[in-house]
């Protein structure tokens, strides 16, 4: 009986960690899907959504109650168990993985040694989210768009992948909080500068935001695989996708602008703690997003693949041979 | 390709411009207004929900001389007329359609008394289709509404006329 207590206490322990993570990424979600739209608007000189609550910031909730009393419909023709399953997969894939990014030293959930492997392998699943999606609904326009988005997020998956042995290369780990810990003394955005913009741009196809939305051409394609979508299934969707672009940030914030660390450690700086760091990073890499979404044309298809596969990858590897023959040549390589 | 070219595209040169461009744009006035609660401005000319317009005295302007029926390319304007006990010639009925109308102001411009006008209104949206057959009753009622502006607006195109 007392080592039930104690076996309940713990499960209570971790679900209430996971309660306090998970609650505020999907309010920040929220948050972050009005800052893309009122920075969208004010790079085109409207004033976007600014009426519910002070400044529009409960637009995105306005929106979700409405998702919310909108009626789900499943197509007849369409495979139903999968048709559903599509959403939850997509969602969940994009808040497991913030159980490995690190807020400081000590606050994260699942501190393990893998980490970097984790995140990588999660987000190459949230393709199926899409693929299943797309295949269930039995119908051409997301049939079209889920294998666009399946094409796109592999391709540049490759190149993300690359960028991230580069790292690894300097740090001599695969735990993300010694990957942030490496970048003490310097960030790895200067002396990687190169592989932080081709990351971004990957980053960008890979959520498939402009100028990669290619999946959800509204042009060609209506809105791609979540054409046949509609209420909460639909929510969940966008959700999962504001939340894996969240998630990038986070990633390219850590492998390259240090994480949580401050970025000058003298008086008034060190100060602030930790997570307060990340989420200005975070956030800095998200306004880069939204005003690229702003600023850029789409891309062709065929202009993308030649993209990710005949530029980036060819460039981000030249790159992983430049750094290791550095390290190597003035010993400088980790060890651990 | 140039090397200039080449060298842009490398460094991504035409991106960072337009980058700060966006970020210039952002700091810059707005172009759009908050609709229901400001206005755009109206110009004086605007063909927007018709008014029948009375004289001063009360008397209502319009003759019955059906120029504006005839004139009117949607054929939204039906007019009977018979004559009043003091001699006079007036519409016993005057009515629009205001989904046929075309907005086209022809109406507006044919009328010799400056009875049928087409005032600032653009907010007449109704429930139903029926509230928006106007009759005469409605429209003497519009005209009365907006007369202050109606005259103003008169008088400021009068010169182009």
């Amino acid at each position: 009986m007392v080592n039930m207590i104690q076996y309940l206490h713990i499960i209570f322990l971790e679900i209430y960690k996971i309660l306090f993570l998970l609650v505020p990424v999907l309010v920040s979600v929220a948050m972050i899907v009005w800052l893309d739209r009122r920075i969208w608007a004010f790079v085109q000189k409207r004033q976007g959504p600014n009426v519910v609550g002070p400044f529009g910031l409960l637009q995105s909730l306005a929106d979700a109650l409405k998702y919310m009393f909108k009626e789900v419909i499943v197509p007849s023709s369409a495979n139903k168990v999968i048709f559903i399953l599509a959403p939850i997969v997509t969602m969940t894939l994009a808040l497991i993985s913030w159980a490995v990014i690190p807020f400081s030293a000590t606050q994260v959930i699942a501190d393990i040694n893998v980490g970097i492997l984790y995140l990588f392998a999660v987000s190459s699943l949230g393709v199926y989210g899409i693929i299943m999606g797309g295949w269930a609904s039995n119908s051409k326009y997301p049939f079209l768009g889920a294998i666009r988005s399946a094409a796109q997020m592999v391709s540049y998956e490759v190149s993300i992948g690359i960028i991230i042995i580069n790292v690894l290369l300097c740090v001599g780990s695969l735990n993300l909080n010694d990957i942030v810990m490496a970048q003490e003394n310097l960030w790895f955005v200067i002396p990687l500068f190169p592989m932080f913009v081709i990351f971004f741009i990957s980053a960008l196809a890979e959520t498939n935001r402009p100028p990669f939305d290619l999946p959800e051409a509204e042009a060609e394609l209506v809105a791609g695989y979540q054409t046949e979508y509609s209420g909460m299934m639909y929510a969940m969707f966008w959700l999962g996708e504001y939340a894996n672009i969240l998630l990038m940030c986070a990633l390219g914030s850590i492998l390259f602008l240090g994480g949580w660390l401050s970025p000058i450690e003298i008086y008034p700086f060190s100060l602030i703690p930790g997570f307060i760091w990340l989420i200005f990073k975070i956030l800095f890499l998200f306004v880069l997003f939204a005003l690229v979404k702003a600023i850029v044309p789409r891309y062709r298809y065929d202009q993308l693949m030649r993209l990710g596969w005949k530029i980036f990858l060819p460039l981000s590897l030249t790159w992983v041979v430049l750094t290791a023959s550095y390290l190597f040549y003035f010993n400088l390589l980790p060890t651990s | 390709m140039k090397i200039s070219r080449i060298f842009k595209t490398i460094f991504l040169l035409d991106f960072l411009s337009g980058l700060i461009i966006a970020v210039k744009e952002i700091f810059k006035s707005k172009k759009t207004i908050n609709y229901p609660f400001e206005k755009g401005k109206v110009s004086p000319r605007f063909r927007g929900e018709h008014a029948l317009r009375r004289y001063a005295n009360g008397e209502e302007r319009c003759i019955a001389c059906k120029l504006c029926e005839a004139v009117c390319p949607a054929q939204a304007i039906t007019i009977e007329s018979s004559e009043r006990e003091d001699g006079s010639r007036k519409t016993t009925r005057y009515d629009i359609d205001m989904m046929k109308c075309i907005y086209c102001g022809l109406c507006e411009e044919s009328c010799p008394v400056d009875a049928i006008v087409q005032g600032p209104n653009f907010e007449f949206s109704t429930e139903t289709r029926e509230e928006l057959y106007y009759n005469k009753e409605k429209l003497l009622d519009n005209g009365d509404r907006w007369e202050s502006i109606l005259a103003a607006n008169i008088r400021a195109d009068n010169f182009y006329r």
